[in-house]
């Protein structure tokens, strides 16, 4: 059994040694860059990148490394967001009891929909995720207290006493920028470790882990908590960042972008996902500036991207290491 | 809760199930010929839709729109086959969902762009506008009629085809087990295509009459979509039977829920919370349907491959 205690090259290579420092290496330059050069708008707009790449890595978890692709995961984040603004709407704003109730709440609701759809497999799983994103879409929007469809607005952003401050846009930018990192370095601690090997082990077969003696179905429900909440963790940060939160932050266009942004990146990878979200949300930009119907070019590149581009953006690069 | 308002909404509700029948035949054969998820199918049911109202609005004939709808989604479906699900064929599920994903952002953006964001103009024709009386004292709209009747005899003859002739027993046997039929001498790729064709035309003819009672809209696709696939995980992937079952059960449970749910929450909640409650719960009924029926059976209502496991 010593050859289990250390994963294989391949994997090791897979979790990015050398790629995912210089990644992170040049998001802090482009923050800091943008900070002292280009302005407030691209400082957010990194801000928003750094948000949605967390909510990307925690669905790169569960479908590049567990395999169970989940086509609801934009619902955690919504719980994220909602659990921040319907506390600030009751007059609740520090950040100290509104972050642990809104991580809580999004690890609570992904061990009980985790627990239901582990049940399933293959097609089955991404419907019934999908199913549960739009049960909890539609009851955001008969939330009329809440705003319901027209979502709510947050007047003040989590309060943390003196210590940081939301307000401050710089500030904001450099926590997603601390969160994102040690998540990332959590996830990939978590991906060489026993447990992302057992997860793995199940993606590639599942009956030969169940065999060795693995509760499997175990495993992949902490994967899910984990994702889940990490994603919720997300939504915490959106929903401060647009200080607005709305039933369209769970809809299942946000959750296949998601998907989106974890295929675009390179499945597995990690690091991958970090640069699929950004690659999107820079992509969305950049063309929602020439045209109000950007789709009409991003919907035939994901086309492109799923029947040419294998291993994605992360792909690319290990080919481009490999050449040199 | 009258007697006449739930003869109204059980009404409602089998009208719902018809259109959703439409829909989800196509999805769930396609699924199980070739075991391939086409997200894209809700595309081909807005192309119906704006097919007929474009006809309708110009040429003032509702027969011509009806006659168009079918053939204009049948043409997309195909075109759609060409262009991307043949590639699909043997991917993993990701990826086809991701790509026909990719599929519907660029359709209904194209849409959007060309028709504008707004609902097209498709009024009933005044032949239609009149209501039945029901005995009790209520009336039913022409309109709904003519959909729950020309959706129940096409199901009847989509199930005479499937179930007395030759084609249609090679179309169940294909999605029982395709592998085997192949081996046995069948073009299985022909097969998908013509069933992918039926079951667009289907869905663009689901469209065309769904029009004058729900918006013409970009992404009128989508939530048609995602109630199909309801329906179709509900009622078992690849079974016809399976697909008739669930829509009605989705049919039902939608319409009965928005209906009757929040009075009922009232005899056991204050009315207040009832209130609050009833409406969020009755958006949500059909996912709790599905979701209870996929505990108890994870292979749908009709299964029909439990003997291979």
């Amino acid at each position: 059994m010593r050859a289990a205690t250390r994963a294989p090259v391949s994997v090791r290579k897979l979790e990015g040694g050398s790629v995912a420092p210089l990644v992170f290496v040049a998001l802090a330059l482009a923050v800091l860059g943008a900070d002292l050069w280009a302005g407030p708008y691209y400082v957010k707009l990194l801000t928003r990148a750094m948000i949605v790449a967390l909510a990307a890595l925690a669905l790169d978890l569960l479908v590049g490394l567990a395999g169970l692709v989940s086509l609801g995961h934009a619902a955690f984040v919504g719980i994220g967001a909602y659990a921040v603004g319907i506390l600030a709407e009751h007059g609740i704003t520090s950040g100290w009891i509104q972050w642990p109730v809104a991580l809580v709440a999004s690890a609570a609701a992904a061990a009980v929909i985790g627990a239901l759809s582990l049940r399933t497999r293959g097609v089955h799983f991404i419907m019934i995720t999908l199913a549960f994103a739009q049960m909890l879409y539609f009851a955001a929007n008969s939330l009329s207290r809440y705003g319901g469809d027209d979502g709510l607005t947050i007047w003040n952003r989590s309060d943390f006493g003196g210590i940081v401050s939301l307000a401050d846009r710089r500030t904001f930018a450099w926590l997603c920028f601390v969160l994102l990192l040690s998540v990332y370095v959590a996830l990939a601690r978590l991906s060489a470790s026993r447990f992302g090997r057992v997860l793995r082990g199940a993606k590639d077969n599942e009956r030969r882990m169940a065999a060795l003696g693995f509760a499997v179905t175990r495993f992949r429900l902490v994967a899910f908590v984990i994702s889940g909440t990490v994603a919720g963790l997300a939504g915490v940060l959106l929903a401060n960042l647009t200080e607005f939160v709305a039933p369209a932050y769970m809809s299942w266009h946000r959750s296949g972008e998601l998907l989106a942004m974890v295929v675009l990146g390179g499945m597995g990878s990690l690091y991958g996902a970090i640069l699929g979200a950004f690659a999107f949300v820079l992509l969305e930009e950049l063309l929602s500036r020439f045209t109000t119907h950007w789709a009409l070019l991003f919907g035939p590149f994901l086309v492109l991207v799923v029947l040419v581009g294998r291993g994605g953006i992360a792909g690319l690069l290990a080919r481009l290491g490999r050449i040199r | 809760m009258e007697p006449t308002l739930l003869v109204v909404q059980f009404l409602n509700g089998i009208q719902l199930g018809t259109l959703l029948f439409l829909v989800a035949s196509g999805l769930t054969l396609v699924f199980g010929i070739l075991d391939v998820i086409n997200l894209a199918h809700g595309v081909v049911y807005m192309v119906g839709a704006y097919a007929a109202a474009s006809t309708f609005v110009r040429s003032g004939s509702l027969a011509l729109a009806i006659a168009i709808a079918p053939v204009a989604a049948l043409l997309v479906g195909l075109l759609l086959d060409r262009l991307v699900l043949r590639f699909l064929y043997d991917r993993n599920h990701l990826d086809q969902v991701l790509a026909t994903f990719g599929v519907i952002l660029f359709v209904d953006e194209a849409v959007r762009a060309i028709f504008g964001p707004a609902a097209l103009p498709y009024p009933l024709p005044p032949a239609f506008e009149w209501s039945l009386e029901l005995p009790g004292g209520a009336t039913y709209p022409a309109w709904r009629l003519v959909i729950i009747v020309s959706g129940l005899v096409l199901a009847a003859i989509l199930f005479g085809i499937l179930h007395r002739t030759r084609a249609g027993m090679v179309v169940r046997a294909a999605a029982t087990d395709p592998g085997m039929l192949a081996m046995l001498g069948v073009d299985i790729r022909r097969l998908f295509l013509v069933v992918l064709g039926a079951g667009s035309a289907l869905a663009g003819f689901a469209g065309a009459l769904a029009g004058p009672i729900v918006a013409v809209q970009p992404g009128m696709g989508d939530s048609v979509l995602i109630l199909s696939f309801v329906v179709i995980v509900t009622g078992g992937l690849g079974s016809v039977q399976g697909a008739l079952l669930g829509s009605f059960l989705v049919g039902l449970a939608d319409t009965l829920g928005r209906s009757f749910l929040t009075d009922l929450l009232r005899l056991l909640l204050p009315p207040a919370a009832a209130n609050e409650v009833g409406p969020a719960l009755a958006s949500m009924a059909i996912y709790l349907v599905m979701a209870i029926v996929l505990l108890i059976r994870p292979q749908g209502l009709v299964s029909l491959r439990r003997a291979a496991r």
